[in-house]
This record gives structure tokens, sequence and C-alpha cells, in this order.
């Protein structure tokens, strides 16, 4: 009898979130059968506008080259996302620690986020070529910011009265960032990252329409080409999904790493 | 020969800004080790700034302030303290908010967490080891902040209002079992508190602070016997000692 409280818990919860979902999902399906219909009944060419049904086709019809393009891509967002939070990070301690690097810092990077970053693509791809490096670059440069805006704002918000407690206690400047102010951090770097995953792999992509030897941009220009609209479509599909996963994964970390923002608040 | 564990002498204390404020005008108290001394005073007189000197986190305008005849100034760590807000960390379990300061002070990881379960039952927190902040009352945040300055290596204890958030029943609960848990440990407890009657409960000796800008106006022996009883506040002893302490708040 013990599994019946555990699967009572999951049960309405996965009842819930399927009943929360239902319309949207129902909405896409009317929307694709509408297209379909719309498609086939007025004739529209292929190159136009292919109905739906036409991209799992092409999907099957590109299953070798696919999964090449895909790690590509796949690839170039994750190492760039990396980056973007290991120099977001460098920069909010820089910010967070040193006032003059602050004043230095701060205004610089605000102003360095006018200028259009996939502007800079082609002149990436002239320095280091059509291989990963300027994709993941691209990558870097939108994502550091929101990384370092808000972590830098989570390490000065942190809340002075708990930085006085571990003093009192005789804490170290090292104890003092151990104990509260990363931790103090954290939800506000993840709120960052976030931020930085949902242009990683849309970063990657345009980038790759500057010239690239491999990756899902390349696919789509290549397929722009060939007019295989049907290609682009399942492309942009395919895309959504990598993008959607992406979101998923960092905030699994979070949830992982912040357990304590899960509990339910039984007093208070 | 008694020894003194805490000492203020001649603070002064302005909060520097626009305009300054003069929290404390002038200052001085002894806590003999091993004794239980409150400090009691209306609202904004500046018990929690003297107490905050004494845990090293302000520096005074003017005075001294030493624990165990160290100076406190510009050197925290001397004292266990417990400030006024319980200020646990959200993101630490009850088990490791209650080592906090056993950890920073550079107590063995293993050692700290077996002194802290050999207390949970007596801080009334036992099962609870493994829950978050977020989701213990109000009463138990508090005594999970005692705890927490209990499992401090240090023999002087500095508590500020550790019973402001209770309601008046758990108060009283809290204060007899304070004394219980204190009278066991035999360690120094300087007590902030703006409750005559747990002051009067609890200490061998009250100091009586005036409204801001805060000097101590009176010092006062109680000498009840321990432990206190919930009854003891209507004996003719304890009502002609809060008479006098009353008549001392109200004197300035
Ligand atoms: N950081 C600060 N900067 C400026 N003024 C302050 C600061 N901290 C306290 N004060 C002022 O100093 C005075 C004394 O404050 P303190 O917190 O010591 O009072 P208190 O006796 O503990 O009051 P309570 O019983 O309400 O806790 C108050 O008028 C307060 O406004
Ligand atoms: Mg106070």
């Amino acid at each position: 009898m013990a599994s019946v409280p555990a699967a009572a818990s999951v049960w309405p919860r996965a009842r819930r979130i399927a009943w929360d979902l239902t319309p949207a999902v129902l909405f896409l399906v009317a929307l694709l059968v509408g297209w379909e219909i719309w498609v086939r009944a007025r004739d529209v060419p292929g190159y136009l506008m292919p109905p739906p049904s036409d991209l799992w086709q092409a999907f099957l019809d590109q299953r070798g080259t696919l999964p090449g393009h895909t790690r590509t891509t796949l690839t170039e967002a994750t190492l760039g996302l990396f980056f973007a939070a290991v120099l977001g990070v460098v920069l909010a301690a820089l910010i967070a620690s040193v006032p003059f690097a602050r004043r230095v810092l701060y205004p610089l990077l605000v102003v360095s986020q006018n200028i259009p970053v996939l502007v800079l693509a082609p002149l990436l791809a002239v320095w280091f070529g059509f291989g990963m490096t300027p994709k993941v670059l691209i990558v870097v440069l939108i994502g550091f910011f929101p990384i370092a805006v808000n972590t830098a704002d989570g390490l000065l918000r942190a809340d002075r009265e708990m930085v006085d407690l571990v003093r009192s206690m005789g804490a170290s400047r090292w104890q003092v960032l151990r104990t509260v102010l990363i931790p103090s951090a954290v939800p506000s770097f993840f709120a960052g990252l976030q931020i930085g995953a949902a242009y990683a792999v849309i970063g990657a992509v345009i980038a790759e329409w500057m010239g690239a030897s491999s990756g899902l941009g390349l696919f789509i220009t290549r397929s722009q080409r060939a007019f295989r609209t049907d290609q682009i479509f399942m492309a942009v599909v395919l895309i959504a999904l990598i993008s959607i996963a992406f979101f998923v994964a960092v905030q699994l970390i979070a949830r992982f790493v912040m357990p304590y923002r899960h509990v339910t608040n039984s007093t208070n | 020969m008694t020894e003194v564990a805490v000492r203020l002498e001649d603070v002064r204390h302005v909060f520097p800004g626009e305009p300054p404020v003069e929290a404390v005008a002038e200052a001085s108290l002894e806590v003999e080790r091993g004794a239980f001394v409150s400090l009691l005073g209306p609202s904004g007189c500046g018990k929690s700034t003297l107490l905050r000197v004494l845990a090293g986190l302000i520096e005074p305008t003017a005075g001294t302030a030493t624990i165990d005849g160290e100076s406190t100034v510009g050197q925290p760590g001397l004292a266990a303290f417990m400030p006024q807000r319980d200020l646990l960390l959200p993101w630490r379990r009850v088990e490791a908010n209650a080592v906090l300061g056993a950890e920073i002070a550079g107590v063995p990881a293993a050692e700290a967490r077996r002194q802290a379960t050999a207390l949970y039952e007596r801080f009334g927190l036992e099962g609870f080891e493994r829950s978050w902040p977020g989701q213990l009352s109000g009463g138990m945040r508090q005594r999970l902040a005692l705890l927490r300055t209990f499992l401090m290596p240090r023999d002087t204890l500095l508590l500020d209002e550790p019973f402001g958030a209770l309601d008046a029943m758990t108060r009283r609960e809290m204060q007899e079992w304070l004394e219980g848990v204190w009278a066991r440990d035999g360690r120094t407890v300087l007590l902030v508190t703006h409750d005559v009657d747990e002051a009067l409960l609890l200490s061998d000796v009250v100091y009586v602070m005036s409204p801001r800008p805060g000097r101590i106006t009176a010092r006062i022996e109680v000498g009840l016997d321990r432990p206190l009883k919930t009854g003891d506040v209507t004996t003719a002893e304890f009502v002609e000692l809060k008479a006098a302490v009353l008549e001392a708040l109200g004197s300035e």
C-alpha cells in the first residue's frame, strides 16, 4: 500500500499539467489541420508553402544529414552558453567587489549592448573562418550580458544583515562569499542564464548563415537555394524544439541547485 | 573574585548621515562571567546598536567595548551574537543552519553535527533537521536561530530580543525554557528586551535605558529565586522590583 500515496500525489499533478496544456495543444492541432486543408484546397505550390504533412517526409529524407548539422549547432550553442556563463560570472564578481571596476565596466557593458552582435558575424567569419569558433563567440557575446548583469545584481543585493551575521561569527572574506554572497546570487545567475539560453540556439543558427561548413543554419541556407521550403520549415521546427530543450535543461539544473525554492511553504 | 565577561565603558554612538542620528548618548555596563543580564529600554533607544558594538559590527563613535578583556572594535567573533531578525539562510537546511556559526568558528563538521544532534530535542526541532527554514513556523525559526547561537564555541551570548516575534503564551514558555537551557549551560548572557517581566524573570541584573539618545539610567539587582515560576510575577518581591524598573524607565 506504500505506493498509493506516492502515486496519488504524482497522478493528479500529471493530470493537471495535461489539463492545463490541452487548450494550447488543441489550438496547435487545429492550426496545423487548417494549414493542411488550406494548402491542399488552394493548391499552393510547395516551394511557397508546403503542407505540414510534407515536413515529416522532409525529416525522413534528411535523416542522414540532420544529426551532423544538429550536433554542430548544439555544440556551438552549448559551448557558447558555457563560456558566456564563465565570462558573465567573472565580470559580475569584478563589478560587485571592485568599485572601480564597476565604474569602468558597467557603463561600457550597457553601451556594448547597443551594438547588434549579429552584425559582427561577418567580421568574425573573416577573422576566424568558417569553423565553430566565430559562432561560439557570437553566442558568448549575446549571452554574457544578461548573466553578468543579473549575477552582479544578486551579489550586490545580498542581505546586509546576513553578511553582518556571518561576520559577527568571525567569518573571513572568503567565508562570507561562500556562505552568503554566492548563495544569494545563484537565483539571479540562473535568471540570467535562462535569458542567455533562450538566445543561444538562435544565435548559433544566425551566425551560421554568414558562412559555415556545417550546422542547421547552413542547412537552412542550402535548402533556401534549392527552393526546399519544406526543409526550411522542418529545420525551424527542429530549432524550436532544441531551444525548448535548452530552456528546460536550464530549469532542471536550477531546480537541482536550488531545491529550497521548490518546497511548499507549510507556514508563514 | 568575579571576572567581568562583557564591559562597555562610556560608549557613545552617532550614525553618520543626513542628519546624523545619535543612537546612544552614553552607556557603561558590566556583565560578570556566568551571569544573566538584561538590557531593557524603549524601542529605538539603541539596544541593538550596543549589541552590534559588542558583536564587533559597529565601531562606536567614542568609548570602549570589551569581551573577556579584548576590544571588540574591528574584531568580530568574540561572542555568539543572535540578531533581532532570525536571519536563517534559506538555502541551508535546518541542520546546516544550526551549525553555521560553529562551522565558521572552525569546529570540525562532524563534531558540530554531533553537538547539534544532541540539542534538537531540547530546542523543539527534532524531526525537522532536514527541513528548509521556509517550512518552519515563526517560533521554530527563532528557536533555530537560538540553537545556532548556542552551538557557537563562545562563552558569551548576545541575544537581541530572541522572543520578539512570539505571542505572549509561547513567549512565556520559551523564557522558562531558555532559563533551563542557560542554567545547564552556565554561559554568560546579555539579553536585549523591551519586556519588563521577561527581564526580571530571567536576569540577575537589569540595566535600564532611556529613550533615544540612549543612556543607562539604572542598574537593578534582581536576585529572585531560580528557577523562575510563572506565578512569580505576582509575588510582593516581584511587584516591588517591577515598580522600580518602571520608575527607572519613566524617569527620563
Ligand atoms: N544603520 C543605521 N543608520 C542610521 N541610523 C540607525 C542605524 N541603525 C539604527 N539607527 C538608529 O539608531 C537608533 C537606535 O536603533 P537601535 O536599533 O539600536 O534601537 P533598539 O533599541 O534596538 O530598538 P528596538 O527595540 O525597536 O529594536 C534608532 O533611532 C535608529 O533609527
Ligand atoms: Mg533592536
